[in-house]
């Protein structure tokens, strides 16, 4: 692997958050704030325990999921799309790096930034909620999967988007609805019957659910199935990387 | 380390020569069915400055994308330094630098951070006396920590060149390096390339300025319309294509060029005081010295006298016209 280039590109992506600090860390941690204090304060203080779990409580871990989500795939895609809007691209095609290496750094930069800022939520929340996290080292697992999973997805979406509105309208119509409706604020066993089995087609529920069993060790579905859902994402999202660079897509002439 | 013969569309002066780069009949027909090249047969010589000259569209950009790895060929094969650009794209591209046409740059970064990236870029290790030197010999040292986005169009330009120039390539391409550049500027550019040849740095760029390939140039490539229509020598291609004119003032204007030397292809002004004898350089020396001496012959006076040389541009112009 040449190090130095992942290190170059890392650093330089890294360098860019530093240089965009208010967009990228500020105003979700801002935003979030605004959640525990609408839904975990003043509604949750008037709704009952989910399974246990005070309900300001129940809503962190879908709270840093959706944050999570978003983020990866906005850090991501802005990362990869920018470079192609701006021209920039020639130089990364041009050089003597890998597809590996191009993948490493940029999808390795923007899930570093969404990890960073899942744990700032995380840090956060604490001032809201009485927080406990039963099994540490699957929430870092879960946090660290889905960061970068979903900037895989973002990577995706920004080599296909050839304009700032396809940018934005996967993570708006697709994303942010299927977090809403993957078990954010509530638990998907209060859905009638139907519309649980629908939300069981969502794969965030699978997410949301594994994250939140790390926290509470309540889980909607199996912790298992949770993480073969993840990585089956992962894969697919690698997958579909690797024919993106072999074939040009949307990259070369 | 290849080392070849005379090629077909080469004089002499470059016989046994290393090549650096070969193209072999590259061929780039786009999604939308347009060929942008047509078997493309090139060899650039190691040390060399190379100009490919062609209108717009004639497939120059098209060709050095390739070669660079942003544009993928339809077929054919490329190697540089005996490294194929796709099998050992790792060894091929980390020799090459490409300094592209449009001003793309990130904004939002130092000068610095830019070129630092791009040595990394090509995993090189950091030095920042590398970084420093070639920051200074283009004149950017003084605006190493300003942002990208704050400097002018043509430090913008020099910018561009030093990322190329970062991670020290032996084969350097300049897409119309000195397009939207002012004079002073070019001249500066054309000294870096000469010094940049010195150190043993092959240089191909693509230019619409003549005079620049004619001032900086060792061989010359026309392309028209996706194919190279032309590789030369830019001493022998000036020597072969090139016309003299010979101007001769009269002492007394012509009303019409005489029919005795109607042999001869002349041009009479409309005020006929000036007769122009348009030869090649090649040709029979002595059938000027015998024009002279039956304008002697004939009475003709003449006052005055000068040749001319056509350009690189008239050759171009003529070229790219057939």
């Amino acid at each position: 692997m040449n190090i130095y280039a992942v290190r170059a590109m890392y650093a330089f992506e890294m360098a860019r958050t530093a240089r965009t600090l208010m967009q990228s860390i500020v105003a979700p941690v801002i935003s979030t704030s605004l959640y525990f204090i609408v839904f975990g304060s003043a509604i949750g203080s008037r709704m009952p325990t989910v399974g246990g779990v005070s309900y300001g409580a129940f809503i962190v871990p879908g709270l840093i999921m959706l944050s999570l989500l978003t983020q990866s795939i906005s850090n991501a895609s802005f990362g990869i799309y920018f470079p192609k809007f701006t021209g920039t691209i020639y130089e990364l095609l041009s050089a003597p790096v890998s597809t590996l290496e191009i993948v490493v750094s940029y999808v390795g930069a923007a899930a570093t930034k969404s990890i960073i800022l899942g744990l700032i939520i995380l840090a956060t929340a604490t001032l809201f909620v009485p927080l406990r996290v039963d099994h540490p080292l699957w929430m870092l697992a879960f946090l660290f999967l889905t960061a970068v999973t979903f900037s895989l997805v973002g990577f995706i979406i920004g080599i296909w988007a050839n304009g700032f509105e396809k940018l934005q309208v996967v993570p708006l119509v697709i994303v942010t609805p299927l977090t809403f409706l993957g078990g954010s604020f509530y638990s998907i066993g209060m859905l009638p019957p139907f519309w649980r089995t629908v939300a069981l087609f969502n794969p965030v529920v699978y997410l949301i659910s594994g994250f939140r069993w790390s926290f509470y060790g309540v889980a909607e579905v199996g912790v298992g199935i949770s993480l073969i859902v993840t990585l089956a994402f992962f894969l697919v999202s690698l997958i579909i990387v690797g024919w993106i660079f072999k074939t040009g897509y949307r990259l070369k002439t | 380390m290849r080392v070849h013969g005379q090629s077909e569309t080469d004089g002499m002066t470059y016989s046994y020569m290393q090549t650096i780069l070969k193209i072999d009949n590259l061929s780039k027909v786009y999604a939308s069915g347009f060929q942008a090249l047509k078997s493309v047969n090139l060899d650039i010589h190691k040390g060399e400055i190379f100009a490919l000259l062609g209108p717009n569209g004639a497939g120059k950009t098209t060709l050095i994308s390739i070669v660079c790895g942003i544009a993928n060929a339809s077929t054919g094969s490329v190697m540089v330094d005996g490294y194929d650009i796709r099998r050992n794209y790792r060894a091929a591209r980390s020799l090459i630098g490409l300094v592209p046409q449009e001003l793309t740059t990130d904004a939002f970064a130092s000068v610095w951070a830019t070129v630092s990236f791009s040595r990394g870029l090509f995993n090189k290790p950091p030095d920042p006396d590398h970084i420093e030197k070639v920051l200074k010999s283009l004149s950017l040292w003084d605006k190493r920590r300003n942002k990208v986005i704050t400097l002018s169009g043509g430090m913008k330009r020099r910018l561009l060149i030093a990322k190329a120039l970062a991670h020290e390539p032996r084969i350097l391409f300049l897409d119309e390096p000195t397009a939207g550049v002012d004079v002073d500027l070019r001249r500066d550019m054309w000294k870096l390339v000469r010094g940049l040849r010195e150190s043993g740095v092959t240089v191909i760029l693509t230019t619409h300025y003549i005079n620049e390939a004619e001032e900086m140039a060792d061989r010359i490539g026309v392309m028209r319309a996706g194919e190279l229509i032309l590789v030369k020598d830019k001493v022998e291609l000036m020597q072969d294509l090139g016309k003299k004119r010979l101007s001769l003032l009269l002492q007394d204007p012509l009303r019409q060029i005489p029919k005795e030397l109607s042999m001869y292809p002349l041009e009479l002004s409309p005020d006929g005081s000036e007769l122009t004898y348009t030869y090649d350089t090649q040709a029979e020396r002595m059938s000027i010295v015998g024009f002279i001496n039956r304008l002697g012959d004939m009475g003709i006076e003449v006052r005055d006298l000068r040749t001319t040389q056509s350009s690189l541009e008239d050759i171009f112009v003529n070229l790219v016209k057939e």
